[in-house]
């Protein structure tokens, strides 16, 4: 018998690969922002879970805005990796400091 | 163990074992591809506790169309993974240490809260005699009408921002403006001469 329990479990496993994923893949911009990719499809598995298991439409709901927002995010990030290796031939994150931050 | 939870169990193998290929292989291409896998079955668990239309969605939209936009990117840029593979090893001990505590400590509140474990409810889309799509959409077009207005603005606005940021102007490329082009006038073309006949003196036919 399926529980809450197993789908919450699942989504704190994913969180936690990719917050690693992050750890380990600081040089590559590519693989960052898919560690996010990941990290938004455990908050969703949570969102869908509880949904389902407290009978509320309301979570679903949010896991389609979450969906449309991540898209938008996306894209927009591709595109600025695009527009950043055209001006500065890499995505070496640690070569991206003219802002000195 | 009830066919369910053995399709479950099946499906997170899968999953968490893409997530771990995603931040692991060595080349973005595979990772990728790990990614819609991971995508893929994800889907299929939502499946499994009758969440048809997010997991359609996710399939659709997430394989369809983000991890390809992905691929194109990775595929466009030129990535050496020898360079990009540097630190990797430096900061594997920090990653995972970090990782497995905050697991650990959510584990440990999970754990608390699902003591009362509960098993799958009756569908409540079922109950209201809908299906998942019909539910699902009646929540969003009765009270969350604003928000999904505003989603489709955040999209145009994704749309038009990737492409201003792309759009490349070069200089020093001749090219012909198609504006310019129909708005010429026959004046600015065609220019027409007075000039008195021409006689050739002494020298009639």
């Amino acid at each position: 018998m399926i529980t809450l329990a197993h789908f919450i479990v699942l989504g704190a496993i994913l969180f936690c690969i990719s917050v690693a994923g992050i750890f380990i893949n600081r040089k590559n911009v590519i693989v960052l922002l898919m560690a996010i990719e990941l990290m938004l499809l455990a908050v969703n598995m949570n969102f869908v879970a509880f949904s389902r298991f407290f009978g509320d439409p309301a979570g679903q709901v949010f896991v389609f805005f979450i969906l449309t927002v991540a898209a938008a995010e996306s894209a927009i990030g591709l595109a600025i990796l695009v527009v950043l290796f055209r001006n500065r031939s890499t995505i070496n994150v640690a070569e991206i400091d003219s802002m000195k931050g | 163990m009830t066919p369910q939870l053995f399709c479950f169990y099946a499906f997170a193998t899968v999953i968490v074992g893409a997530a771990l290929a995603t931040i692991t292989v060595r080349n973005p291409v595979h990772a990728v591809l790990c990614l819609v896998l991971a995508f893929f079955s994800s889907a299929a668990t939502w499946l499994l506790i009758q969440a048809e239309f997010l997991g359609i969605a996710l399939v659709v939209v997430y394989v369809g169309a983000v991890m390809v936009l992905f691929l194109f990117v990775v595929m466009m840029l030129d990535i050496k993974p020898e360079v990009m593979r540097e630190g990797f090893i430096r900061f594997l001990p920090v990653g995972v240490i970090v990782a497995a505590v905050m697991l650990v400590e959510m584990l440990a509140l999970i754990g608390v809260r699902s003591m009362a474990a509960q098993g799958l409810p009756p569908d409540p889309a079922e109950a209201m005699k809908l299906s998942n799509t019909a539910w699902l959409g009646q929540t969003l077009f009765n009270q969350f009408l604003l928000p999904f207005e505003i989603a489709a603005l955040i999209l145009t606005v994704a749309l038009v921002a990737a492409v201003a940021l792309t759009l490349r102007k070069r200089s020093g490329v001749k090219t012909q403006n198609p504006s310019l082009q129909v708005m010429v006038k026959r004046d600015e073309r065609l220019r027409v001469v007075k000039m008195p006949a021409e006689r050739i003196e002494g020298g009639a036919p």
